[in-house]
Parts: structure tokens; C-alpha cells; sequence
């Protein structure tokens, strides 16, 4: 196997007496898609944390195309090309969804202290937005400001930001949460047109999501990796069945 | 009259508004001081300064507060900077003695050219010093720190005994601007209304450029900006020293202007004052605080006449705009809503 674009070792996180993250080992291989699954509770959103650099380990190791991103800030692991979308939709409600993709875009297109031209008639900004909403099928809504988007867009808006600043790997949080069967199906869809392109690291709860898109799946429970490896061998292995799965999956 | 008919909950604006107002606006400072001197009204044109001085660090508040989120409660210590920079090096100046600072002397000064950007500079510096430390908070935090630095400003002015102390410090002429005298009212009232001009058409484009859009993207969602890969502390902290700067210049025309300096000019009152413009005109909006800057003050100079509580009118008027016209007075020309 070549050299994972992700490594994460030993990861450790404490919340007082809770161990939320226990001594957590995975790797991401470049273009793969890694599911993240594990009951309520399993600590998928603290892991999720230490990954995107909200949240800093108490010990283990982050490294990242290459580098140990473990104590980088946020917006510098963003820069490498970790791109993450949130759980809560997370879009500038104030802004149109162009403005919201071209902002993605300028973030990697080095530093924004430019005072004077309009940045709204740039096209090295709104170029690519136009092709990331397009890519989303959200183009015939690049004006409306995205508090007016329906919640199945608006999570399409956040995959759209996530995807533009062309990222080496993709961080999604839920993205299927809360969503009706049809808007679902669409991410999923999306998502699998992706696959091979970029790597994902998908946490997620619907579970025919998972098992469709996977190229592996790590378990979590209580803050520990039980099982790691492809969607057969997590859906037959009996520790996950009784742990997670539950007894009507057998 | 169908543009006079009530839309709830914001008044409804006169249509076209939006591009004719600033225009208007323009016009009308344009011609005041002619007007004035027609209706042999001259004194006005003294006043007319001081709005223009208190709409250019409103302006400049407006910045921070209504495209940033950053809710600073210490802007007057930014323009009680720059109106110390001018009563000092006048004060050093006029005494013919140098300025010793840091094992160095320097000369005073009333040359404008020189005076007025050290002002914008120290208003910077003060910004940038004052904002690294109260950025790291946010919210109430953030307001509080900030006016804990003010006051601490407040207080240093007080102690500066060979300045005026509490008393302050008057100065004899105003400053020296070649080939124009600032000491004739019409020239002054000229001068701050072109600086107040440019001030507010750099911001206009700013806020729509690309640093002005990740301004306005950390006041919606810093946490996303962040993600995005936006190191958002260092722009908030830039602008947060461009609007020190703006103050600061303002401060240095409130000293020429009234030809005094005072610790007054810090007080927190002040800070809250320049809270209330932004907000009678307007937040996020720009052009806004200008008017409200003039409302302001047109109200004080109009109410302080017939009580010294006059305050006590201003408060209901406030809570007028603030519930009916939910972006201020420029609400009334401009409803397009730029996004905060």
C-alpha cells in the first residue's frame, strides 16, 4: 500500500474522567473513503475535532500528507488541503452561495489583504465557485443567499465550500444528518462521483450511506477502535454485531 | 404617496435612494459653507466640523462593529490618541523645548503633513496593541477589555500633569497646513470633509474586496472562516487598526478644531457616544453614521438649549430607530440589506 495521506496514532483525548478518545490508530490511504461509525456517544465528533484542529490531543499523533499536523492551527491544516464540512450546517447565512464558495476558494488562493478591487467580479474567485456549485447541482441557486436555501441545499452549499479549495481530503461530519430519503440520495450519489478523486474520511449514522460508499470502516466505541477494515468484514465481525450493529443485524 | 405607507417593521425607503443619497449627501456638505455665509450664519460652519470629525471616527467604528462584529466600547481612546499627538508635539512646539522619549529627543511640531499621520500612526499602534490582546475574547469579554484599555487611557491622560492633567491642554493656533490656513473655519470645514470623503469611499471598496469579504465572513461565522483556512484573527485585528488609524485622525481634527485637548475626549461616555451614532445611522452601512454623526449632534446643540438633560429626549428617539428602522437613519434610503 503507498504511504496514507492520513496517519493518526495513539490519539488520546480527556474530558476530566471521560476518555473520549482512547488510544485511537487509523490510516487513510490516498483517493480512499474511510467511514468513521460507532453509537451515540462513541466520541466520532471529538475524533472529528482533533482531525480538523479544534480540539488538541492530550497525546497521540496527526500526520498529514507528509506532515505532523498535530499542533497546527485550524486554518493552517485547511491550507494543506484538509477540508471539512459541519455537522450543524455551518454556511455565511448573510451571503449568496457564490459568495460562500468564493470565499472557499479565496482562502487557498493566498492571503486576502487585497483593500480595493471588488472581489465579487473576480473571476480567478467566481470562476471556480460557478464549477463547485455547478459540481453540486446547486448552479440555479448561486444567487440566492443561503439563509433562504432549503436545509438539503445548504448542505449541498457545504460540500460545494468543502470541495472548492480542491482539497487532498475531506472531512464530513454527518452529512446526511437530518435529511429527507431524495436529498440523501443525492449526496450519496455526489459523494460516490467523488470517490477516487480525493480521500474522505466520512462519519456518518445512516447506515446504508456507510456501507455504500466505504472502502473501509472504523468502529468506535467508548473512545476505542474496535474494528478496522473493509464493509464484509465489519458487517460479519462478532464483536461489532454486539457492540454496535446490534442483535436484529445478525 | 405610496412611498409614505408604513411596511412593518422598517419604514419604507424612498425608491432609488440607495445610489442618489450619498450624491445628495455630498452636495448638500458641499454647499453648506456658502449657504452659511449667506444666511449669515458662519458659527454653523464650526459645528458642521465637529460632525464631520465625529462621522469620520463613526465611519471607522462602523467598520469594525457593523461589517466585523467587533463590538469595541473604546473607540474614543483611539481619538483621544490622536488628539494628544496633536496637543503634545504642539505643546513642545510653542514652548520651543524639545521632547525627550527613550533616551531621545525630538522636536515638537504644528506642521499638519507631519502631525496628522503620526496621529493615524499612534491611533494604529494603540489598535493593533489594544486588539491583540482583547481579540483573543469575544462578546461581552471583548467589550469589557476594551473599555478597560479606554479607561486606562482615560487615566494615564489625567496623569499627564505636564500636559493639563485632568484640566487639559488649550493650544493657540491650530495647526499649519502649507498653502492652506486651517485657521479660517470655511478652509478647516473644507479639509475634514475631503478627509472624511476619502476615508469613506476606502471603505466602500474595502468592504467589498477580498479583505473586506473575509471581515464580514468572520462577523456571520468565524468558525467556518476559520475551517476554511482563513487565519482570522490577523484580519480582524487589521481592520481593527485602520479603524485606530481613522480615529486617530479624527482626534487629531477634534483637537484643531476645538483648539484643546482634554482626557474628556477618552472618557468611556465618549466611546458610547460613537456607539450611538453608528447606530442612529446606520450599522454596516457607511454612509449612516455620517448622517447619524449629523443627527447627533444637531440634536444636542438644539435640546442642550433647553435642558441639560437633553439626553432624556435623545433616549426615546434611539429607541425609535432602533425599533422601527432597524438599519438606522440610511434604513430610510437604502433597505437593500448589505449583510452584516
Amino acid at each position: 500500500m503507498a504511504e496514507p495521506l492520513l496517519q493518526v496514532r495513539g490519539l488520546v483525548k480527556r474530558f476530566g474522567g471521560l476518555v473520549a478518545t482512547d488510544r485511537v490508530d487509523f490510516d487513510v490511504a490516498p483517493g480512499e473513503v474511510h467511514a468513521v461509525i460507532g453509537p451515540n456517544g462513541a466520541g466520532k465528533t471529538t475524533l472529528v475535532s482533533q482531525l480538523a484542529g479544534e480540539l488538541a490531543p492530550d497525546a497521540g499523533l496527526i500526520r498529514f500528507d507528509g506532515h505532523d499536523i498535530t499542533r497546527l492551527p485550524v486554518h493552517r491544516r485547511a491550507l494543506r488541503g484538509l477540508a471539512r464540512s459541519f455537522q450543524v450546517t455551518s454556511v455565511l447565512k448573510g451571503f449568496t452561495a457564490r459568495d460562500n464558495v468564493a470565499l472557499a476558494v479565496q482562502a487557498q488562493a493566498g492571503h486576502s489583504f487585497r483593500f480595493w478591487r471588488d472581489a465579487r467580479r473576480d473571476p480567478a474567485l467566481t470562476g471556480p465557485a460557478a464549477a463547485a456549485l455547478e459540481r453540486v447541482g446547486l448552479a440555479a441557486a448561486a444567487d440566492t443567499p443561503a439563509e433562504r436555501l432549503s436545509y438539503g441545499q445548504q448542505r449541498q452549499l457545504e460540500l460545494a465550500m468543502a470541495l472548492a479549495g480542491g482539497p487532498k481530503l475531506l472531512l464530513l461530519d454527518e452529512p446526511m444528518a437530518g435529511m429527507g430519503g431524495g436529498d440523501s440520495a443525492r449526496i450519496v450519489a455526489l459523494l460516490r462521483g467523488l470517490k477516487g478523486s480525493l480521500a474522505i474520511v466520512l462519519v456518518e449514522h445512516d447506515m446504508d450511506a456507510v456501507f455504500q460508499l466505504a472502502d473501509r470502516i472504523t468502529v468506535l466505541v467508548e473512545g476505542r477502535a474496535v474494528a478496522s477494515g473493509p464493509p464484509e468484514a465489519i458487517r460479519a465481525d462478532p464483536v461489532v454485531r454486539r457492540a454496535y450493529l446490534g442483535e436484529d443485524a445478525a | 404617496m405610496a412611498d409614505l405607507e408604513l411596511d412593518k417593521p422598517a419604514l419604507r425607503p424612498l425608491r432609488g435612494g440607495r445610489r442618489l443619497a450619498p450624491l445628495v449627501g455630498l452636495a448638500l456638505l458641499l454647499l453648506l459653507p456658502p449657504l452659511a455665509h449667506a444666511f449669515d450664519a458662519a458659527f454653523y460652519i464650526d459645528l458642521a466640523s465637529r460632525i464631520l470629525i465625529v462621522a469620520l471616527a463613526a465611519v471607522a467604528l462602523d467598520l469594525i462593529l457593523g461589517y466585523g462584529g467587533m463590538v469595541s466600547f473604546g473607540h474614543a481612546a483611539f481619538v483621544g490618541i490622536g488628539a494628544y499627538t496633536v496637543g503634545i508635539l504642539w505643546h513642545h512646539k510653542a514652548n520651543a523645548e524639545p521632547l525627550a522619549l527613550f533616551g531621545m529627543s525630538f522636536a515638537g511640531s504644528e506642521n499638519a503633513l507631519v502631525v496628522w499621520p503620526l496621529a493615524a500612526l499612534f491611533g494604529a499602534l494603540g489598535a493593533l496593541v489594544i486588539g491583540a490582546v482583547s481579540l483573543r475574547t469575544a462578546g461581552v469579554y471583548f467589550i469589557m477589555i476594551t473599555l478597560a484599555f479606554a479607561q486606562m487611557l482615560f487615566y494615564l491622560a489625567i496623569g499627564l500633569r505636564s500636559y493639563g492633567g485632568e484640566d487639559g491642554l488649550a493650544l493657540w493656533n491650530r495647526n499649519v497646513l502649507p498653502g492652506l490656513d486651517l485657521g479660517d473655519d470655511t478652509t478647516f470645514y473644507y479639509v475634514c470633509l475631503a478627509l472624511l470623503a476619502g476615508f469613506v469611499l476606502l471603505c466602500r471598496r474595502l468592504v467589498d474586496s477580498r479583505f473586506g469579504l473575509v471581515l464580514r465572513g468572520c462577523k456571520q461565522n468565524e468558525r467556518r472562516m476559520r475551517a476554511l483556512g482563513f487565519p482570522t484573527t490577523r484580519y480582524k485585528l487589521a481592520a481593527f487598526a485602520l479603524a485606530g488609524a481613522a480615529a486617530g485622525l479624527s482626534g487629531a481634527l477634534l483637537a484643531n478644531s476645538a483648539e484643546f485637548v482634554s482626557p474628556a475626549y477618552m472618557s468611556w461616555q465618549r466611546s458610547g457616544e460613537y456607539i450611538v451614532v453608528v447606530v442612529l445611522g446606520g450599522m454596516g452601512t457607511l454612509f449612516g453614521p455620517v448622517a447619524g454623526a449629523a443627527a447627533f449632534l444637531l440634536l444636542e446643540d438644539v435640546l442642550s438649549e433647553l435642558t441639560e438633560h437633553w439626553q432624556i429626549v435623545l433616549g426615546p428617539i434611539l429607541l425609535f430607530v432602533v425599533h422601527f428602522a432597524r438599519r438606522g437613519l440610511w434604513g430610510l434610503v437604502d433597505r437593500e440589506g448589505r449583510d452584516g
